[in-house]
């Protein structure tokens, strides 16, 4: 195998997911139409009741939209990262996961591609979303639209990763509302996407806990400090820490030998 | 290849004029804040946005005013009954001057010699000579002056009064109140425009701000503010500031935590801007460029950048931060 083929394969999948995005038209618009939804309507009615906040990185007072922005930045990335591995169950069960599986390179190769490829199609619906919020009043420094897609393919793959461990234990596609309400739920409420743990602390020390372990609180954070052109070093370990559990979590649990799809009754995958 | 070189030399020296140059048009500049809690007034530089010094002072530091030569700082102690004078080399009270009792807000003279302070409990406006340190003249005015705003020649002197919900115009030629214009509940501030043709007033509870017609001595419009998610009662309009090029003036709305910035010319609000809880006075910075808040509740100075209106920062200060003005380095 030589650097051609490993390029063609990656050509392969990123045209496949490109393919998929420009033909689910619906897909793109309601996976932009949830966070401006939450920026439209929830900040609005919640800007005052939760009131403002001056905290790091925000160098002064911030209304609720601003301080939300980050936190519907990472819906959107943790949203693509479920669809993916959504989609990795339906192709699975239409079979035609196996064409992507024959193929003679590594399969932690496939995946990491799979990954690479869904996460260019999240940033983009990420950079339509700021560039929407921009004209409402959302309106970090520029330098902030470049420093931030670091963080965004970071969080994305570390998302995306989750994603494809949870459809290499999801058996079938009925199963992901069970996903839906116990991961995605959970994971964004219990986080500080929508409000800063100072105010979680306040309420529970056991809830705050949770959300200082839960990884997409750092997801968040590291894209709210790089949004605004500063670098977070704790959620940039974190997160990076927990793409690789999450990446060789995915990678033995897609292996048909060892991993979870062998001992599904049936084994193997397709 | 001398060319070159000489190209490089010329063109190295130009960038470093040019350099030079920029430094000095931003000149360094110290923005003074009162905390009327702490007892302390801070001190914070224009370049670091920092606090760098903070003085301690009488009781309930309230309106700060600073000397002709801008050597000195004339502190309001509410609670002392005293107006202190603060040398800011040393940082130190070098003396006082008598003010009346509960001094809150004053206003100096164009020629620096007389400083005219508002006494809430008495009904008064106290002129007091700097130099010798007494009282001229004790001017009757409505109940509970508040506001004092001088007209650049220096001749009209307006004081509100915050039940009697009036501005009175006091001609400092005779020492007497000449006009009084009502306006709406609780005023607070007065602020000249530099051509003196108006005087701007803002009424704390009635919510608006009161534009003068300074030859008439009519309303010419009272200017009113809607916050969307602000209750109407929590807009409370105080400090004052017209940008130095006069095209637009900074409004502190207290608990709504917004400056309104208001149009000159249309005399329409044309923007909000959030800042910290409590917002009651406002300063330019000498260059025009920038505007310091005092945030009461938060703690806090905001600066707001007067070109593209933005919030830059909010710099932690002492606590329940009242007034704040700033002055250019010697």
């Amino acid at each position: 195998m030589n650097f051609v083929s490993y390029y063609r394969c990656f050509q392969g999948i990123g045209i496949r997911e490109g393919l998929r995005f420009v033909h689910q038209r619906g897909r793109f618009f309601s996976a932009l139409v949830r966070p401006l939804v939450w920026l439209f309507i929830f900040a609005a009615g919640f800007r005052s009741v939760l009131g403002v906040s001056m905290i790091a990185p925000y160098e002064t007072y911030v209304l609720y939209e601003e301080y939300i922005t980050p936190g519907l930045v990472g819906m959107i990335l943790l949203f693509n990262g479920m669809q993916s591995s959504l989609s990795m169950v339906y192709d699975r069960e239409m079979g035609s996961m196996r064409v992507l599986l024959v193929s003679p390179l590594p399969r932690w190769y496939l995946l990491s591609c799979k990954l690479m490829a869904g996460v260019s199609v999240a940033v983009i619906q990420v950079y339509v979303f700021l560039l929407i919020s921009f004209f409402w009043d959302v309106e970090p420094p520029l330098i902030g639209y470049l420093a931030v897609l670091p963080a965004l393919f970071v969080s994305g793959l570390m998302l995306g990763a989750m994603g494809l461990l949870l459809s290499s234990l999801v058996k079938q596609l009925e199963n992901f509302a069970g996903v839906m309400n116990f991961i995605i739920f959970p994971m964004f409420f219990a986080s500080s996407a929508l409000y800063p743990l100072w105010r979680v602390r306040d309420s529970s020390l056991l809830l705050y806990y949770f959300c200082e372990f839960n990884p997409f609180t750092h997801a968040v954070e590291l894209i709210r400090f790089a949004l605004y052109g500063q670098f977070n070093s704790t959620a940039a370990i974190v997160v990076l820490s927990v793409l690789i559990v999450f990446l060789c979590g995915s990678i033995y649990g897609y292996d048909p030998s060892r991993g979870f799809m062998a001992r599904r009754p049936g084994g193997g995958g397709g | 290849m001398n060319t070159y070189i000489k190209n490089f030399v010329f063109s190295a020296s130009f960038a470093s004029a040019l350099f030079i140059g920029t430094m000095n048009w931003a000149s360094a500049y110290s923005i003074y804040v009162s905390n009327e809690k702490d007892n302390t007034i801070s001190v914070i530089d224009s370049e670091l946005l920092e606090v760098i010094h903070t003085a301690e002072v009488g009781e309930r530091p309230r309106g700060i005013e600073l000397s002709k030569d801008k050597n000195y700082l004339y502190i309001c102690a509410s609670d002392d009954d005293i107006v202190e004078v603060m040398d800011l080399e040393t940082y130190e009270i070098v003396h006082t001057l008598p003010s009346g009792p509960d001094p809150e807000l004053m206003v100096l003279g164009p020629e620096g010699k007389l400083l005219y302070v508002a006494n809430e409990d008495d009904n008064l406006v106290t002129v007091v000579d700097v130099e010798n340190r007494r009282v001229v003249v004790e001017i009757p005015v409505g109940i509970e002056p508040e506001g004092l705003g001088i007209s650049p020649d220096g001749k009209w002197l307006v004081n509100t009064s915050e039940t009697t919900n009036m501005a009175h115009f006091i001609n400092l030629e005779t020492n007497q109140v000449e006009y009084n214009v009502l306006v709406d509940t609780r005023p607070r501030v007065a602020q000249f425009t530099a051509d003196a043709k108006q005087v701007w007033v803002s009424s704390e509870i009635g919510g608006t701000v009161a534009v003068i017609d300074t030859e008439s001595h009519e309303i010419i419009k009272k200017i009113g503010f809607e916050i969307s998610g602000i209750r109407p009662e929590s807009v409370q309009p105080v400090g004052i500031k017209i940008s130095h090029d006069q095209s637009k003036v900074f409004v502190a709305l207290g608990p709504a935590a917004r400056i309104g910035v208001i149009d000159r010319e249309t005399l329409e609000v044309v923007d909000y801007l959030l800042v910290g809880q409590r917002v009651w006075n406002l300063d330019l910075s000498p260059d025009g460029t920038r505007v310091y808040t005092t945030n009461g509740v938060s703690n806090d100075v905001s600066v707001i950048d007067v070109n593209s209106l933005k919030v830059l920062k909010s710099i932690p200060v002492g606590r329940l931060p009242w007034g704040v003005l700033t002055r250019e380095e010697s």
